[in-house]
């Protein structure tokens, strides 16, 4: 039977962890979560699997592939977004070699020496790691593990050991709260600092930087630039958060004030009072053997 | 005459009832109540446990087995620490297929383990279900030492009851031997 749950109770470090403990080879797939109208054991909302949202491939314990189904994972544009394609070559690419597997179109670029071999290794496991990174900062949906299945033979595997990823993923968390705290709400939109002609003199900007700065309008919500960009949040919030603390964009928030909801205070269990150890009297040995011959006997 | 007591805990709706009822050679002396219609917990049973549940086994006529169930709901925590008074062992009961509840399942035996340093075992329960975690996947969520005995268990066959209680039983018997 596949192993399912729901990441906002087994999260997808301790998923990463269960799967590299135990070696397993098979596919986690990540769902939209749909609410049931019902309570969970936990008197949670319950959720059914809905849109598949992500999926990541495992082959004994070792990460061999990942995807987030909302959006391109090609090898182009992989390799467009890690500047080992001009833009204009990827539009070339994508019109001339839609009918190709990546697999195919990665030996013909190999071939027509655009890439080395070792580039695409690179950007893949690159790619895959950062789609991973990303999982672990999910709070909610769906999942299943189903042993044994794997990833369609036309995507390009990679082999990453899983004990690494959880180590920068977990750092990642951290840093990834930090800039939440920075930028809270997506819907937010984003306006030039003063004298941005003063501020921009002498700046040297990533190309990636470059585009999110070409969108800077307060007409424009940070959601929708990321959209547009084919960025995930933590990579637009990190070049966000650059670019304000050079003084260049400032974040603007939405007009509508949401009227504030006040989280619940869990009531104190008994868990958490920590009780105190107190001191057994042992059982005698011959109480223990009669209640195993019983039990034996029944 | 000799009475020594086992206690059976875990998360809501895990299966302590069902196993004591399963072993238990009274009726079990349950105070369930009926949950409101309009509750989540509605939605995955019909009564829960509010005080205890409490089974017995007789050895013979100097000796007798009590088994007390917990009530699973953290409003009714007040009621552990007392039933985990003087117990010669525990056994915390998994609902195998409810993942939602293992980090209370997990936070149950470590309150357990905190009010005495009795022998437990884990019962990984609902094996029967389709949907179930095997114990070598519970044993990694609910992050168990290589020595704690986690057993797969099906709460209503006593076969399966049995075994659990006999584990725990083999357990004391080797931690008084070190």
């Amino acid at each position: 039977m596949p192993l399912q749950g729901n990441i906002r109770d087994f999260s997808t470090t301790q998923l990463l962890n269960l799967v590299n403990l135990s070696r397993r080879t098979g596919m986690l797939t990540i769902y939209e979560g749909l609410p049931t109208g019902e309570k969970d054991a936990m008197k949670n909302d319950k959720m059914a699997p809905g849109k598949e949202r992500a999926r990541v491939a495992f082959n004994k314990g070792k990460l061999t592939y990942a995807a987030m189904l909302e959006r391109d994972n090609s090898l182009v544009t992989v390799l467009n977004k890690a500047g080992k394609l001009t833009d204009e070559q990827a539009r070339v690419l994508r019109e001339r070699a839609s009918n190709i597997t990546d697999k195919a179109l990665a030996m013909r670029l190999i071939g027509a020496k655009y890439v080395t071999q070792q580039d695409i290794l690179d950007v893949m496991r690159r790619h895959t790691e950062d789609i991973i990174y990303e999982l672990m900062t999910w709070t909610e949906g769906p999942f299943r593990f189903d042993d044994n299945e794997q990833p369609s033979s036309d995507v390009i595997p990679v082999l990453i050991e899983l004990e690494n990823v959880i180590i920068e993923g977990g750092r990642r968390i951290t840093e990834q709260r930090e800039l939440d705290k920075f930028i809270d709400d997506l819907d937010a939109s984003l306006e030039f600092a003063d004298n941005p002609k003063e501020r921009f003199k002498g700046i040297h900007l990533s190309v990636n930087e470059w585009k999110v700065v070409s969108y800077v309008n307060p007409k424009n919500t940070i959601r929708q630039i990321m959209k547009v960009l084919n960025m995930s949040e933590v990579e637009i919030k990190r070049i966000l958060y650059s670019l304000n603390q050079a003084g260049l964009v400032e974040i603007v928030k939405p007009q509508a004030v949401r009227p504030g909801v006040k989280a619940p205070t869990p009531a104190a269990s008994v868990a958490q009072r920590k009780p105190q150890a107190r001191p057994q009297k042992p059982p005698e040995k011959k109480v223990v053997l009669s209640l195993i011959e019983k039990l034996k006997s029944m | 005459m000799q009475t020594v007591k086992m206690v059976v805990t875990g998360p809501f709706s895990s299966g302590k009832t069902e196993f004591i009822r399963s072993i238990s050679e009274i009726d079990v002396v349950s105070t369930e109540r009926g949950i409101s219609k309009n509750t989540g917990e509605a939605q995955v049973k019909e009564a829960t446990t509010v005080a205890m549940d409490f089974g017995r086994i007789t050895v013979d006529d100097d000796l007798v087995l009590y088994l007390f169930g917990t009530p699973g709901q953290r409003r009714f925590d007040f009621m552990w620490e007392i039933l985990a008074e003087g117990m010669l062992g525990f056994i915390v009961m998994v609902d195998s297929a409810k993942p939602e509840t293992f980090r209370e399942a997990k936070s149950i035996l470590e309150t357990f383990r905190a009010y005495a340093p009795t022998p437990y075992v884990v019962a990984a329960n609902k094996q029967d279900h389709p949907e179930a975690w095997n114990p070598d996947d519970l044993r990694i969520a609910l992050r168990l030492e290589p020595e704690v005995k986690l057993l797969p268990c099906i709460a209503k066959e006593r076969d399966s009851v049995r075994n659990v209680l006999l584990e725990l039983l083999y357990t004391i018997l080797e931690e008084m031997e070190q």
